[in-house]
Order: structure tokens, then sequence, then C-alpha cells
């Protein structure tokens, strides 16, 4: 058996050219946010699961994406303090802990991820794929805010497929209801063509995106298609897809791993260059935030590569061939709502999953079943059952939670990696 | 001759099983965890070679032609005087700890400034615990004597119920603060059990008890001295040694040689009894399901995640809360016609819900019959999500010895999943670090590669594998 080897361990997380690019992307958003009170720029809250970069863009709005803004407040370790603020003002334990670690941000000055103040939102866009605490949250930002909110609802894909009148369906509520309320919330026109043009420019980006994803097939593989790819998907699905910062951004991505591919290089870890891979992973569902680079060494010690995962599809499904279509600019952002992986079907669920053990040549798939998340957790097990059961390979089952230390048990969690990852091999060594 | 180890080292007790090359059990040992894990594991280790050399004794004896009958009292009896020395030799070692603790005390007085009074309480507490030493050397004999019955095997137990006992007495009769006392032993046990296992003393104290002892034999005196001489000299030589267990990252040996807890349960499950495709583990702080296949290899398997309710620690707080000891609980639940319906798995509610109920005037024994049957409800539900009960089933862990626990493990596996055959080892409390030891052997043999890979991150442990031996 091959073993990983990481070079001597710098003091610093390691970063790629491009996650320095993206944090310096990330960084300018912040400030454009910051300024808005004296530019006079307008802002939009909304989500990223099936997230309308795209149409915000065109009317010049800046997108801030909550949940996102929770996940980096957890790995700035500040989530533990929010969420306790947010449960003293009456939200329980048992409450998402993203919503309570923006609400405990909201009420602690609301001051974002990069250190500067976040502006009060102009308009609530809620794009619902299904996800109903996503609702609630708005409910109770727009008490905090008295912003006017607009809803767009995105149909549950029970058949497997979205159906053309499902598409018509959210289409409609674009033009009737999103548009309009766009229009009122910046005192901007429409403008098609300009979408057409912000389209255009995202389809570049996902096919860089997507080619990054599936170099994952090789052997070694030359990314981590779940600790690392969440950096990866963060311009996409946040507030970039759409903008030259992104092709940018995703064409050097794409150029750093062409190098890596080349060099037969496996992925950068915070804690160095891993150069070997004892284990294929596919992992379903997110990961815990505040223990992030923690709960990734767990796999990098070991020498666990992980090649496909399904949170890096949380905003959008790219492998299946969808890209934006600036021909067809409402429709296209309806087929993209629709087609979000939370938005998919179980049984849909596993045929990918499936495919990616398959596909992607893994050992096995494992599940980090999170506390906060009924959209991803319901059913896991049956996933688990299912695809253990198709593909022949060993299923693992971890527990935690996105942004609430408190359910972060690193022992427990380390114990029974440690032990998926030992069933492997026992598997591998017909017993050895 | 040769042998192998696989050492649990489990939240509660470490387990320490002892194997040959063709991976047959030479000797098992077990030991309280304490906070030194090092020296826990020697003394499990210790005490697992101890058992093969008494095996080895055994053998010696029958070829010195000692019949059955004479062999298994002969041993009884080696047995019972090897554990006087071995408590007498732990004694002198808590008498030493304790005089320092004693004089610690009294120095921190002395330099808080002259106080008459203070100095007078000090020494009288010093006498008080010197009067416990020599009463409980002197009861040593008894507590070791044939047909007594102990309620524990660590000397940690053993010695602090006696000691406890005697001090409450002195306290009352003396007027001296009980606390102080209890105190003094509270530091000293740490201190004792902090002294790593001597690898001499098994020579020392057996051929101590074997002389008292042979000279009743008569004719067969000698030779039988000298079979024990050579069972006690031959040496035991470790060819490869395999950790597991909840402390394992902490064990000394490196991490090529270490295993999780659930492929080593799967393991020694399997090699307990081979038709097993089903384990559910019930330990001090985590309750395992696990599906094997037939060469033992884990498929798939469950753990307890987020919280501990409804383990092995559970049934401990209510021993405690009920004035118990952890023994007893499963019969006098087994005792119980109409078992209590109990909802709470969590610990501290499970004691609030006891509580209530015995003031509503339940029956102890039906409310510990619905606590049990509450644990073992949490563990079905791990056992479904681990992919269910398939055919045979084996039950391990320390709970596996409660008999309250298997009944309602019984009754509830027949119900959901029918039939099915359900196996409990005497020795399942060794299941993983048996497991361990098949692949410590499987190591020696050079059939297992995986632990010959250079680590990934991990810098290299300092101590041996092993080096408790």
């Amino acid at each position: 058996m091959s073993t990983t080897t990481l070079k001597p361990t710098p003091p610093a997380a390691c970063k790629d050219r491009s996650q320095e690019r993206q944090k310096e992307m990330i960084a300018a958003h912040f400030q454009r946010l910051a300024r808005a009170p004296e530019t006079g720029q307008k802002n939009v809250y909304t989500f990223v699961p099936g997230n309308l970069t795209e149409l915000l863009l065109a009317f010049d709005a800046l997108p801030v994406l909550p949940e996102i803004n929770a996940l980096q407040s957890a790995m700035r370790g500040k989530s533990r303090e929010y969420i306790a603020l947010a449960e003293k003002l009456g939200h329980s334990e048992d409450v998402c802990s993203y919503v309570k670690c923006d609400v405990g941000m909201l009420r602690s000055g609301n001051v974002g991820p990069t250190g500067e103040r976040l502006p009060r939102p102009d308009l609530l866009l809620l794009s619902y794929t299904g996800c109903f605490t996503f609702m609630k949250w708005f409910e109770i930002l727009r008490q905090e805010y008295g912003t006017p909110t607009v809803m767009l609802h995105v149909p549950y894909q029970g058949g497997g497929k979205p159906t053309i009148e499902m598409r018509d369906y959210v289409v409609a509520q674009l033009k009737k209801k999103v548009i309009p309320a766009l229009e009122k919330a910046t005192g901007k026109q429409y403008d098609e063509d300009r979408l057409k043009e912000l389209l255009a420019r995202s389809a570049k980006a996902e096919e860089d995106l997507t080619w990054v994803l599936s170099t994952a097939k090789h052997k070694p593989s030359p990314i981590d298609a779940y600790f690392g790819a969440v950096y990866y998907v963060g311009p996409i699905f946040s507030s970039f897809r759409g903008t030259q910062d992104a092709v940018d951004y995703y064409r050097m991505l794409r150029e750093e791993v062409a190098e890596r591919l080349e060099k037969g290089l496996g992925p950068v870890t915070p804690d160095g260059q891993a150069t070997k891979e004892r284990y294929r992973l596919v992992v379903e569902g997110p990961p815990n935030w505040t223990s992030f680079r923690e709960f990734w060494q767990m796999f990098a010690s070991e020498g666990a590569v992980v090649v496909n995962s399904t949170y890096t599809k949380v905003g959008g499904v790219y492998d299946d061939g969808f890209r934006h279509d600036p021909d067809h600019p409402l429709e296209t952002l309806a087929n993209y709502c629709l087609g979000c992986y939370t938005n998919l079907d179980l049984p849909t669920r596993v045929d990918k999953l499936v495919g990616y053990v398959q596909d992607y040549e893994a050992d096995g798939l494992l599940i980090n079943s999170v506390k906060s998340c009924d959209s991803f957790s319901a059913g896991q097990l049956a996933i688990l059952r299912a695809v253990e059961e198709r593909t022949g390979k060993p299923g693992g089952f971890i527990e935690s939670d996105l942004v609430d230390p408190r359910f972060f048990s690193a022992a427990n969690i380390k114990n029974r990696v440690e032990s998926f990852l030992q069933m492997i091999e026992q598997k591998r060594g017909g017993g050895a | 001759m040769k042998y192998c180890v696989g050492i649990d080292l489990g939240s509660t007790t470490t387990k320490a099983v002892v194997v040959d090359l063709d991976g047959l059990v030479l000797g098992r040992g077990i030991t309280n965890s304490r906070s030194n894990y090092d020296v826990a594991c020697q003394v499990a280790l210790a005490e697992a070679l101890n058992s093969t050399r008494f095996g080895r004794i055994a053998g010696e004896l029958e070829r010195e032609g000692a019949g059955s009958a004479e062999r298994t009292q002969l041993l009884a009896a080696l047995e019972q005087g090897f554990r006087e020395q071995q408590y007498r030799a732990q004694l002198a070692l808590l008498d030493a700890a304790l005089r320092r603790a004693v004089s610690e005390r009294g120095e921190a007085h002395q330099a808080a400034g002259p106080d008459a009074e203070k100095l007078a309480a000090s020494d009288a507490l010093g006498a008080a615990v010197q009067s416990i030493l020599e009463r409980m050397t002197r009861e040593a004999g008894e507590l070791f004597a044939p047909g007594s019955k102990r309620k524990s095997d660590f000397f940690r137990d053993l010695a602090g119920s006696r000691y406890l006992a005697i001090a409450e007495g002195l306290a009352k009769k003396k007027k001296l603060p009980f606390d102080a006392l209890a105190g003094f032993y509270d530091k000293a046990i740490l201190e004792v059990e902090a002294e790593p296992a001597d690898p001499t003393a098994f020579g020392r104290h057996a051929l101590a008890a074997a002389r008292t002892l042979v000279a009743s034999q008569g004719a067969h005196a000698e030779s039988f001295r000298q079979a024990i001489e050579r069972a006690v000299e031959s040496p035991l030589e470790e060819a490869a040694s395999v950790g597991t267990g909840y402390g394992r990252a902490r064990l000394p040996f490196p991490r090529e040689r270490i295993r999780s807890e659930i492929l080593c349960h799967g393991l020694g499950a399997h090699a307990m009894f081979p038709g097993t495709r089903t384990v559910l583990d019930i330990g001090g702080q985590d309750t395992k399901a696990i599906q094997v296949d037939d060469k033992g290899i884990v498929t798939s398997f469950q753990m307890n995640d987020r919280c501990a309710a409804g383990c092995g620690r559970y049934l401990g707080y209510i021993a405690d809360e009920m004035n118990l000891g952890l023994h007893e609980l499963g019969p006098m639940a087994c005792e119980s016609k109409r078992a209590v319906r109990i909802n709470s798995t969590c610990t501290v509610f499970a004691g609030a819900e006891l509580r209530e109920r015995l003031s509503l005037g339940e029956k102890r024994e039906d409310i510990l019959a619905g606590l049990h049957r509450a644990i073992v409800l949490r563990a079905m539900s791990l056992l479904a999500r681990s992919g269910g009960v398939k055919s045979e089933f084996t039950f391990t862990g320390g709970v596996a010895k409660n008999p309250a626990a298997v009944d309602a493990l019984k009754g509830l596996v027949k119900e959901n999943y029918g039939e099915v055959a359900l196996n409990i080892s005497p020795d399942s409390i060794y299941t993983g670090a048996l497991g361990a030891a098949l692949f410590a052997q499987r190591l020696a043999h050079g059939e297992d590669q995986s632990g010959l890979d250079e680590a990934v991150l991990a810098k290299p442990k300092k101590a041996k594998a092993g080096s408790g031996a």
C-alpha cells in the first residue's frame, strides 16, 4: 500500500495562488458593501442554493449571502458568541446554527467576515429551493430591518426531473415579482442585454470550474473535491458569478490545477502538499466550519483525498452539463434554481452519488450529517445504504454541525473517520 | 516462547490479551484505566502475562503428573497466594505514598506559621493513617482467604473500600475530619497507580506463594516447586503488539500498530463466534453496532454520537444514585415483574426520573428493569442504523455482563428481527483486545503490510512498541 507523505509542515496554512486571489476579490466586495451607504450602491440579501446572482448584478445590486457570512464567522472563531447571543434572544438550541450565527452577528454590529460593517439590506430576495428555514430566517431579518421581501418559489423536483411547467412557473415569477421588486429596490430598469452578458461570463467560469472538479478522476487527484473545493465554489456560488473577476479566477484556478495534474501532484492541504493518496472518498453533506482545518487534517493525515462531493453542488449542479445559457436568460435562471442539489429528490441524489463513486473510482462514501440542516440530513441513512448496495463500496457516517462548535466532538469524529478508513483498508486487503 | 499482544485502552478499564503465533489465547489481563495510560497498559499487559504464566505452570504441573483436580486446586491456591502477595506489595507502596501525603500537609501547615493546635491535629491525622494501614495489612490474609468474595480485583477499589470504611469509623471515634483522611487516600492512590508495573514481580510473588503452598504437598513438594520455577523462568518474548480502544491515540504504540476498536471488536467477536454477522458492543462511554462478514471484516458500523447517553456509565451513575454496586443492578432488575417505562436515556434526566418514580412508590427492581430497557432501546436504534440484525449476533463490552441488559436485548432483538442466535462470551470484555492481538499476530507473520507504512503526517512517537512487557 502506498503512503501519503506531506512535506514539512509550515506553521501558517498553505494556500494556492488562486486562493490568495479569491481573498482579494472577497475583500474588495466587502469594501464595496461597507461603502454602500456613501456610494448609494444597493444590496440584496439572498441565499446560495438557487441564487440569482447575475440578475442582481444586472441591476448593479451587490449580493449579500447570510449563510456564507455565518460560515465565515465560524471559521474566524466568532460563531460561539454569536450563537450564544441568539439563544439569549430566544432562539432554541435546535434552530439552524447558520440562522443563530447570523442573528448574533447582526446584533453584534453586523461586522462581516473581513472586519467591515455590512449595510442594511435594500431587498430580501428569497429563492426558495426547499429549505423552510431560509423562509423563517428572512422573516426574522424582515422584522429586524423592515425591508421589502420578495420570494421566488422554486418547485421541488419530486419526480427527479424539472418539467417545462415548473420552469415556466419560475420564469413567470421572475417576470411578475422578482424583476419588478428589483427595479423598485434599485431604481433601475431591467436590462436583458446586460443580463445576457453576465450569463455568458457565467458559462465561461462554469466550464472551467467543472473541468477543475473533474480532474479528481485522475490518480492521484490533483484536488481535494470537498475541503479544497469549498474554496473553489466560493466565487461561483456567492457574489461573483457573471463577473469578469470570476472568469479570471476560474481560468487561474484551471491553470493551477492543470499544472499540478501535469506534475502528478496531489492537493495542497493547509498542512502541506499531499504527494500520495491512500484513500479516495466521496463525501455527502456540508462540512463543519468551526474546526474546518482540524476536520480536514483528520483526512489529510491519513492520506484520504475526497474525489467528489455533493456539497460543492449546493449552489447549482454543473456536472450533468448545465451551463447558464445567455440566449434564454430567464429560462436558464429558472433551470439553474430547479437543479440545485438540495432541490433534488432522494433517488436522484442516490444516482448522483453512485455515479460519483463509480466514475471517480472512490473507495467509499462518507456522510457528514449536520445537526442544523434537515435539507441535507433527512434520508441520509437511506442514501448510504442504497449507495453501499449499488456500488459494493463501504459507507461511513459521521455527525457534526455547520457552525455550532458544541456539536463538533473531535475525538468521536476522528475515531469514526479512522475506523472508516481502516475498514476500507481491511476490505482491500481481504482481511489483513 | 514468542507471543503477540493486543491492548484495548477503554474509558473504564484497560484490557490485554496475549496469544501465541497461531492465535491461540494464552492469557488475559485487566486493570482500571487510570490517569496514566502508559501505566494502565503496562499493568494490563503484566496481568495478561501473569495469566499466561499460570497457564504454563498448569502445563508444567501436568507434566509432573499432577491430576486435573489437583492441578485446579493447586493453581487456585497459588493464584490466591499470588494475589495476596501482590496486594501486600501494593499496600507497601500505598503506605509510602500516604506517609508522603501526610508529611506534605504537615510541612504546609508549618510553613503557614507556628500553630500548636494545627500541628497536633496534623500529628493525630498521621497517626490515624498509620493505624488504618496497619489494620489493612493485618486483614490482607483474610481478604484473600479461600472462599472469600472480593467485589473487585482492582487495587484501587479493594484498598479504597477498606481504607474508607476504617477511616470512617476512626474519624467518628477520634473526632477527626473524615474528609482529610479520604483526601490523603485520593492523593496517594494516584501515586500508587502511576507506579510502573515491575516485570520481576510475578516471579517474586509466585515463588513466595509457591513456597508456602508446596510445603503442604508432601512427597510432590519438590517436583511441584521445580515445575513452578521452570514456568516462572521460561522467557516470554513479544513478537508484535497492537493497541486499540478509546485511548488508543495515547497508547505507547507507534501509530502503525494502532487499530480502530471497531475493527478489533469485529475481529475479536468473529474469533470467539465465527458465525457472527452482527456485533453490539456497549462500553463505558460508547455503543457500537458493527456488521462483519464471514472473515470478521467490518462491512458497516454505527456509533453513538454527540452524546454518550445509554452507555455503561449510565448504569454506573444509576448505581451511585441508588447506592448499589454496579454488579448488583442487573440481578436486582431481573427480579422485576413489571418494568416501569423510562423515557430518558440522558444520564442526568434518568437520575431525575428515577427519583420521581421512587417517590411515586414504584419498586426499585421495576424502575431498574425500565432503565435497562431504555439503554438497550437506544442500542437497538444504532443496530437498525448499521443495517439491523441479519443472523448470528454477538453482544460484547462491559454491559454484556449485566443479565438485565442481556434479557432486554434478547427480547427486543426477537421482537424486531425474529429468532436469532445470541452469543455472549464470559470473556466478552476482552473482545476488542482479542481482535487487537489477532491483528498483532498477522503483523508478526507479515500478513498485514499496512502496518509497515510510514506515517503520513504524525511525528514518530518516542515510546517503543509494547513497552509494558
